[in-house]
């Protein structure tokens, strides 16, 4: 049976090309491998080879021929004492792919119809409260998660017999032993790839960075291999896993230690995003991100590790994620933070409060998801927004939210959404250069007043 | 040099030898058409095919037990048949159908099979290596035997994170099969224009990593190399390193004219060297098959490969909503 040799594509962009050498003639056998003419495209000049078996019954297309198109017929193949049929009786090798233009994706709402906003509290209002620091909250989530779920396991620099860089994984060792809290050497990307590789393999690491600074090293993995892999699998595995660590300026420590990457982590589809603000916050939501089936990035802040919060006592306290939590309600701003820049948020809509301002104080805790609706709503109800954060205002979190705002509640809006975040420098080691550079409660208590025009 | 007449040798059946031919057999013909395929438009982007180097996996597979795990890098078709997921599936995900093993999500360079312990098809040079000491720890972690296979290329030999992964690896002692699968080029460097010390796995003697050259053209010695590799990480010896000198016949990618090599060198490996041409002269010099056993073997290779691209272009491409799937797991209520 006669075979058609079509021009081929030979660039991911080629669309024609130049015939420029036949390196067969008509009547040659020729074998799968064997090259049969060269072919210039748009970058170079490619060797074609065959991949039929035959005799070459035509040359169709001669050499020196210039643009000639992708799946034009350019000889044809016949088998020992067959007769050349004309080119295109052959029977067609394949027709070509249908080409489906991809619908445009929808704007910014890909999300179902909004939900109505969840209001009900963390934990009911009879259960014991105990005061309880960030640091230990975080020990006891990683914890009691350790004793529910054998698959998780803890690791990362100092993490096991120093006892953890900033103490969060105090005593873990003892009880949980070498194989589940595992020190590492300094290889931030050696060891965040192989947590996900463990992670695929159907264990739940929680990989401690000693700062989501030095993570960077280790991105790669974060986003290629842990956030992406569900999706490029066709959904047959993915990462269960948190990557968790000190993230954001601490004190002191200068440019290289002092970045808060929540922007750039909140824009990763495949990954979830979590900046928790109390002990209650940082113990619930560690919970929910250990048992996640998904890679979840979960920003804590050195500055926050000691500071003490009520936390309920109870067998089991999680909160969910993409509920955000109203901190502080009032009628005349929305003020809308996450993680430390709640600590200025909730200092500003004190002094507010003084002069007659009754802001209402929105901690997202978590950005991906993250929970526009209660933000919405707010904002509805307020008509104002001023968003909080430490990190730098150019692609910031703030922005994303006044961009949602816009779009989605327009209308609502009596001032344009200002967006408080720290100085667009790296930051500085001198101390008077350094509060500067990061956000204050009366920047937000500034913005406040602008946009309630007083 | 005339070509090499490798002897049968007896660590091998007959049944075992012929095996080893129709596996080799179906890579290359199934990378012929995948390329034939890219040439009519069917398949897009990036393709590496593994053209010259099947000896490599399915000389490993041999030494490999159900359980196992591999994972390797852009250039993965070969791996994929080797381990037997089915050609329609990867062919199918070529051309990106819904058929294909990611449902057309991934494309030649991210394909995965859970039910074969495949864990892809990595685009990023060298991620593939901590990845894969990351399998073998989670199954040292939940006490088994099993050993993962992870392979790289001669370039992601000289990435960081190869050599964070010896050190934590041999640290812990963890079941991995390091492949350097060395064809000679990373894309158009070669090895002497990329590395100062030629040989690639003695560099695992700063880990205390032992590990062997291996001639990746002979099918049979990449199988006994595999067996001792797998020996050593399944007795919880720690790793071990298999540089595997082999070749590829085609460019790095499909758009790769191949410049920096000559026509000759590469007429030359394949004459002297092909793997399959190899195996094919044992059968038939030791009188383990007839010229008509192999040609009957032939026709059911072409018929599968066929098979494969048929289905790759009458399966339909992915329904809009897949878009919007598989982005995350759902959490258990």
């Amino acid at each position: 049976m006669a075979t058609e040799i079509l021009m081929p594509a030979l660039s991911p962009t080629m669309e024609e090309g130049t015939l420029a050498k036949w390196l067969v003639k008509e009547g040659d056998t020729v074998s799968s491998g064997d090259i049969m003419a060269e072919i210039e495209t748009d970058k170079a000049t490619m060797e074609f080879e065959a991949v039929d078996e035959g005799i070459v019954g035509k040359i169709v297309v001669a050499e020196g021929t210039e643009g000639v198109k992708v799946n034009d017929v350019i000889a044809i193949l016949v088998e020992e004492g067959e007769a050349v049929p004309e080119a295109g009786a052959a029977p067609a090798p394949a027709a070509a792919p249908a080409a489906a233009a991809p619908q445009a994706a929808p704007a910014v709402a890909a999300a179902p119809a909004a939900p109505a906003v969840d209001t009900t509290p963390d934990w009911p209002a009879d259960v014991e409260v105990k005061s309880t620091t960030v640091r230990e909250a975080l020990r006891d989530a990683m914890a009691e998660e350790m004793r529910r779920d054998e698959d998780v396991f803890l690791m990362g620099e100092e993490v096991a017999e120093y006892q953890g860089a900033y103490k969060i994984s105090q005593g873990l060792l003892d009880e949980f032993g070498a194989k589940r809290v595992i020190d590492t050497p300094i290889t931030e990307h050696g060891f965040a790839g192989i947590a996900t590789g463990a992670a695929f393999g159907g264990l739940k690491p929680i990989v401690e960075f000693m700062t989501f600074n030095f993570a960077m090293q280790a991105i790669d993995h974060l986003i290629n291999s842990a956030a992406k892999t569900l999706y490029m699998s066709g959904g047959q595995m993915g990462a269960p896993m948190v990557f968790r660590g000190p993230n954001g300026a601490a004190a002191r420590v200068g440019a290289q230690h002092s970045q808060d990457y929540a922007a750039w982590y909140m824009q990763i589809p495949g990954l979830k995003v979590v900046m928790p603000y109390s002990a209650a916050d940082a113990k619930g939501l560690m919970k929910t991100a250990i048992r996640d089936p998904n890679p979840v990035i979960f920003l804590e802040n050195e500055i926050m590790y000691g500071k003490s919060f009520d936390v309920p006592v109870m067998d089991d306290f999680t909160i969910p994620f993409g509920k955000a939590k109203i901190e502080r309600t009032g009628n005349d701003v929305t003020i809308v933070s996450f993680g430390i820049g709640m600590t200025y948020a909730l200092a500003a809509a004190e002094k507010l409060a003084e002069e007659g301002i009754n802001a209402e104080v929105i901690n997202l805790r978590t950005l991906r998801p993250m929970d526009t609706e209660t933000i919405l709503a707010s904002v509805r109800k307020t008509n104002r927004c001023v968003t909080v954060e430490e990190g730098w205002p150019q692609g910031s979190v703030g922005g994303y939210i006044s961009g949602v705002i816009m779009q989605e509640a327009f209308d609502y809006l009596d001032a344009p959404v200002i967006t408080c975040t720290g100085k667009d420098v790296p930051m500085p080691y001198a101390a008077n250069l350094e509060k500067h550079a990061l956000l204050t409660a009366d920047e937000v208590v500034d913005a406040c007043k602008k946009v309630t025009y007083r | 040099m005339p070509p090499k007449k490798a002897a049968a040798k007896p660590n091998v059946s007959a049944e075992e030898l012929l095996g080893h031919y129709r596996e080799m057999l179906l890579i290359r013909r199934f990378e012929e058409k995948a390329g034939q395929l890219y040439g009519m438009g069917l398949i897009g982007g990036f393709c590496h095919l593994y053209i010259g180097q099947e000896a490599v996996v399915v000389g490993l597979e041999a030494a490999a037990e159900e359980g196992d795990k591999r994972v390797t890098s852009y250039r993965d078709h070969g791996h994929m048949l080797a381990c037997g997921m089915d050609p329609k599936g990867i062919m199918a995900e070529l051309t990106g159908r819904e058929g294909g093993f990611s449902k057309g999500k991934g494309g030649s360079m991210h394909m995965f099979s859970k039910e074969k312990h495949f864990y892809g098809g990595h685009g990023i040079v060298g991620a593939q290596v901590p990845l894969g000491a990351g399998l073998a720890f989670s199954d040292k972690y939940k006490g088994n035997d099993r050993v993962t296979f992870t392979y790289f290329g001669d370039g992601a030999a000289n990435q960081g994170q190869v050599y964070e992964t010896y050190n934590m690896a041999e640290l812990w002692d963890l079941p991995v099969v390091f492949v350097i699968e060395n064809n000679g080029y990373a894309m158009g460097t070669s090895v002497v224009r990329s590395t100062k010390s030629p040989s690639l796995w003695e560099r695992g003697a700063a880990y205390g990593i032992e590990g062997e050259e291996v001639d990746g053209m002979d099918v049979l010695a990449v199988k006994a190399a595999g067996e001792r590799a797998v020996a050593h990480c399944r007795a919880g010896k720690g790793p071990y390193i298999l540089e595997v000198k082999t070749y590829r016949y085609r460019g790095h990618s499909m758009s790769d004219p191949a410049k920096y090599r000559t026509r000759e060198e590469v007429q030359k490996m394949r004459d002297e060297r092909d793997p399959i041409e190899q195996v094919r002269d044992m059968l038939l010099t030791g009188k383990h098959a007839t010229e008509d056993d192999l040609k009957a073997i032939d026709k059911e290779i072409k018929a599968i490969v066929n098979d494969a691209a048929e289905f790759s272009k009458e399966s339909p491409e992915p329904a809009l909503e897949e878009l919007w799937t598989d982005i995350y797991a759902e959490v258990e209520a």
